[in-house]
């Protein structure tokens, strides 16, 4: 087969195991799980066969025009660059490993067919993404992902934080995509082609007559999708739906599209440097809020979220920067290791029964119970706070490397602003996430307190796929750095001596300085036997959890997705490092700096104000026409309704008068005439 | 004979007809003033016959093989009608028409009887 026919078949094998899931889910509850595993693996396997034909070299292009759709021509095209190739990848594998883990994890599942069916779509749509040629076509798996991650995001529906976390999801990437979609229009006809390779030709001849306008509006879409500042709050609150989804959202697809779009377009970003500051703005407000915020979430998940986001703004960094590759090295490392932070953490609030942090911290020997997630977690934690050799940090000193060549000048594909921002923001966010990783681990898994409790062994599924994302996330990136500028373009990837020591000295300080704080308020709950006792609505929910010890994974989540509000009020007052590193922000990072509020005052209350006047319009101003303008038949049908006495022989009568006047009129005329 | 007769005839059965069909209570009364009516028409349409065919050569006499048709279907229409009646009169106790006001329009219109008195009025 050709390259291009298993390119192919890569998107569409997870597309048919969607349909065909969705089809036979309640027939055939036997092919559900064959279904749901075997066409992600497929693809995965395909993704690599076509990543080593293409071998870094030249671009795959393969285009074919269905049928002519007026001034732009829309194709069903094919760009595997390097960037493609290795993307898919990614996204298959994290998805193969999606798939496996949640045989195991929803189980007992009523919906799990379903489920499986969109996981595989979503998937499908991801890599229609990422092998797509043409912008129009990219869209279409750009906007299928947004409806999955709807349905998935409200997998626990029952739940109110669910329905409305989805809707959020849906509302706030639909906010971002409105602009992008006109962004597209106006590049593709300065460019005259929805091609990608097209496009890109008309950047590098200067055909562009607006790239600043074109390149904000395609950002917003890019900050909707890949939750970056200000569009970033959906991404916390889409904890409400299953672990593995947040696994799939947060590593493969969903907000890695935005990058890996940035990264595809570049040129058209660099035509403008005004758009370029402000995505180094962005990305450095995103980086240190996200790490802010992430240091005071109680919400295991939510911690995880924050740290996404805080990773993506590294990617959006690199990318204001100029270095692609850096960007897509950093989205294939974080892919890794993040995956295997969320399925760890699922794993983690199973046997936990809550995933709350502050519970945790209040349970002895919890590392004991789940020993695969405790050292795959520690491994990935590594990761994330980029200590060396762990794969987090070569892809995050490429990052701070590219910022750190525009700083001293020796590039001109960006602003030099934009590389002080990158950098400053940059090592800044690397002391943060080195702190909030340290404290996730320390509450977790240092926990004093009464002993966890038992809920039997994790399924295999479950704990294999654990070790297996551990391979990558160790040594991915030690192992790539040298080879991938041959896949990219070509760019150095080696650390740089300043920077790596630099940020992995900041990493350094940052967890001993989480470490100190620990010690020092663990000490201090010690001492002060006042700390408050676990409250009823607690042990409730413990008494729930333990009621289930060999329930489905997934069951024990939305028992803790239901039961997370009454223990966090009870539990936020107990010792937590973050709240003494960082003083009088714990409160509004804890909060997401309340940006929820200010959207809500901002926008949702003029909505719903201009909502109430569109229906009081409505309501007392149409309708009285309407009603009006009825009055008049109905007053005439009163009068023609008392005629109606039901008696026959009047009807009769009146028919016979009838007929009398006529025949007289017709004699009448007849003599007349 | 002359037309005058039959014609006179027939318009004196019609006028009974009519002055039944308008004015009396009982339905079956109402129902033999219909057949009075038609039978005025038949009576007509007879003569008409006969005279119209005097002059002329050749005739189908389609007035009197319209008259065999109006009798059969005037037998059948009796005996739907008088069926209705008596179902009527079964259900209500009585067959007085100016009682069977069940298409009145007012507050209490339609009920389970109607469809009787639709009928009853379709025949009538």
């Amino acid at each position: 087969m050709t390259t291009t026919a298993l390119a192919a078949l890569v998107p569409l094998l997870p597309f048919l195991g969607a349909a065909a899931g969705l089809l036979l889910g309640r027939t055939a509850p036997g092919f559900v799980r064959p279904l749901a595993v075997l066409p992600p693996l497929a693809s995965l396997v395909l993704a690599a066969l076509v990543a080593v034909r293409q071998g870094g070299g030249q671009a795959v292009d393969a285009h074919t025009e269905l049928t002519p759709t007026g001034s732009v021509p829309i194709e069903l095209a094919l760009h595997i660059d390097g960037f493609a190739a290795l993307v898919a990848i990614l996204v298959a594998f994290v998805a193969t490993c999606v798939q496996i883990y949640s045989t195991g994890y929803l189980r007992d599942d009523p919906r799990y067919p379903s489920y499986a069916a969109l996981v595989s779509l979503f998937t499908s749509a991801m890599l229609l993404v990422v092998y797509s040629g043409d912008l129009i076509v990219l869209l279409v798996g750009w906007e299928v992902m947004g409806i999955c991650s709807y349905f998935l995001v409200g997998h626990y529906w029952e739940t109110p934080e669910a329905r409305a976390a989805s809707l959020k999801a849906f509302l706030v990437t639909k906010l971002g995509d409105v602009p992008f979609l006109i962004g597209l229009f106006a590049l593709a006809t300065d460019a005259g082609s929805f091609r990608v390779t097209r496009v890109l030709g008309a950047v590098a001849s200067g055909d562009l007559h607006h790239p600043t306008l074109i390149a904000l509006l395609l950002l917003a879409g890019v900050a909707g999708k890949s939750a970056q500042f200000p569009l970033h709050t959906w991404l916390p609150d889409a904890m409400a739906g299953p672990t593995p989804v947040s696994a799939l959202i947060h590593a493969a697809t969903m907000v890695a599209a935005g990058v890996y779009f940035i990264a595809r377009l570049l040129p058209v970003f660099e035509a403008s440097s005004a758009a370029m500051v402000v995505l180094a703005v962005m990305a450095a407000v995103t980086m240190t809020g996200s790490g802010l915020a992430a240091l005071a979430q109680d919400d295991i998940k939510r911690v995880l979220a924050y740290s996404t986001i805080g990773q993506l703004g590294y990617m959006t960094g690199a990318l204001a920067v100029g270095d692609r590759g850096a960007a897509v090295f950093h989205l294939l490392s974080h892919g890794a290791f993040k995956a295997l932070l969320f399925l760890a953490a699922g794993v983690i609030i199973h046997a936990a029964g809550t995933n709350s942090l502050a519970a945790m911290s209040r349970m002895r020997g919890l590392r004991d119970r789940v020993p695969d997630a405790y050292w795959t977690m520690t491994v990935a934690l590594l990761a994330l706070a980029a200590i060396p050799p762990f794969s987090g940090f070569f892809s995050k000193e490429s990052v701070l490397g590219a910022a750190e060549h525009v700083v001293t000048g020796s590039t001109d594909h960006a602003p030099g602003a934009a590389g002080w921002i990158v950098l400053v923001a940059g090592l800044f966010t690397a002391l943060l996430t080195a702190a909030y990783a340290t404290r996730l681990w320390l509450l977790a898994f240092r926990g004093r307190g009464a002993e966890a409790p038992d809920h039997g062994r994790q399924p295999l599924t479950m704990t294999v796929v654990l070790w297996v994302l551990a391979v990558p996330s160790l040594a991915f990136g030690g192992l790539a750095y040298r080879s991938l500028p041959g896949w990219f373009d070509g760019r150095d990837l080696t650390p740089t001596l300043l920077t790596s020591i630099l940020s992995t000295g900041l990493a350094l300080v940052g967890g001993l300085l989480a470490y100190g704080a620990w010690q020092r308020t663990s000490a201090l709950s010690a001492r002060v036997p006042a700390a408050p006792a676990p409250s009823f609505e607690w042990e409730r929910l413990q008494g729930e959890a333990a009621a289930h010890p060999e329930g489905d994974a997934s069951l024990v989540e939305a028992h803790a997705l239901a039961g997370h509000g009454p223990a966090y009020r009870d539990l936020v007052r107990t010792a937590d490092p973050g709240r003494l590193l960082l003083g009088p922000l714990y409160r509004p990072a804890a909060a997401g700096f309340h940006l929820d509020a200010v959207y809500a005052a901002l926008f949702v209350r003029p909505v719903q104000a201009a909502a109430s006047l569109v229906r009081f319009l409505d309501s007392a101003v149409v309708d009285t026409y309407v009603r009006g303008a009825a009055a008049l038949p109905r007053l005439l049908g009163a009068a023609v309704r008392r005629a109606q006495t039901g008696n026959v022989q009047t009807y009769v009568s009146a028919l016979l008068a009838g007929t009398v006047v006529l025949a007289v009129a017709v004699v009448l005329v007849a003599a007349g005439a | 004979m002359h037309l005058a007769y039959p014609a006179v005839l027939s318009a004196l059965l019609f006028c009974t007809g009519l002055y039944g069909v308008l004015a009396r209570r009982n339905a079956i009364l109402v129902l033999m003033s219909v057949e009075l009516m038609l039978n005025a028409v038949n009576l007509n349409l007879v003569a008409f016959d006969v005279w119209l065919s005097r002059a002329a050569q050749e005739t189908l006499h389609s007035g009197q093989a319209l008259t065999l048709f109006t009798i059969a279907i005037a037998a059948a229409e009796i005996g739907i009608g008088l069926a209705i009646v008596l179902a009527v009169y079964r259900n209500r106790g009585t067959s007085d028409i100016d009682k069977l006001r069940d298409t009145a329009e007012g507050p209490e219109t339609g009920g389970p009887d109607s469809s009787e008195a639709e009928k009853a009025e379709a025949t009538a």
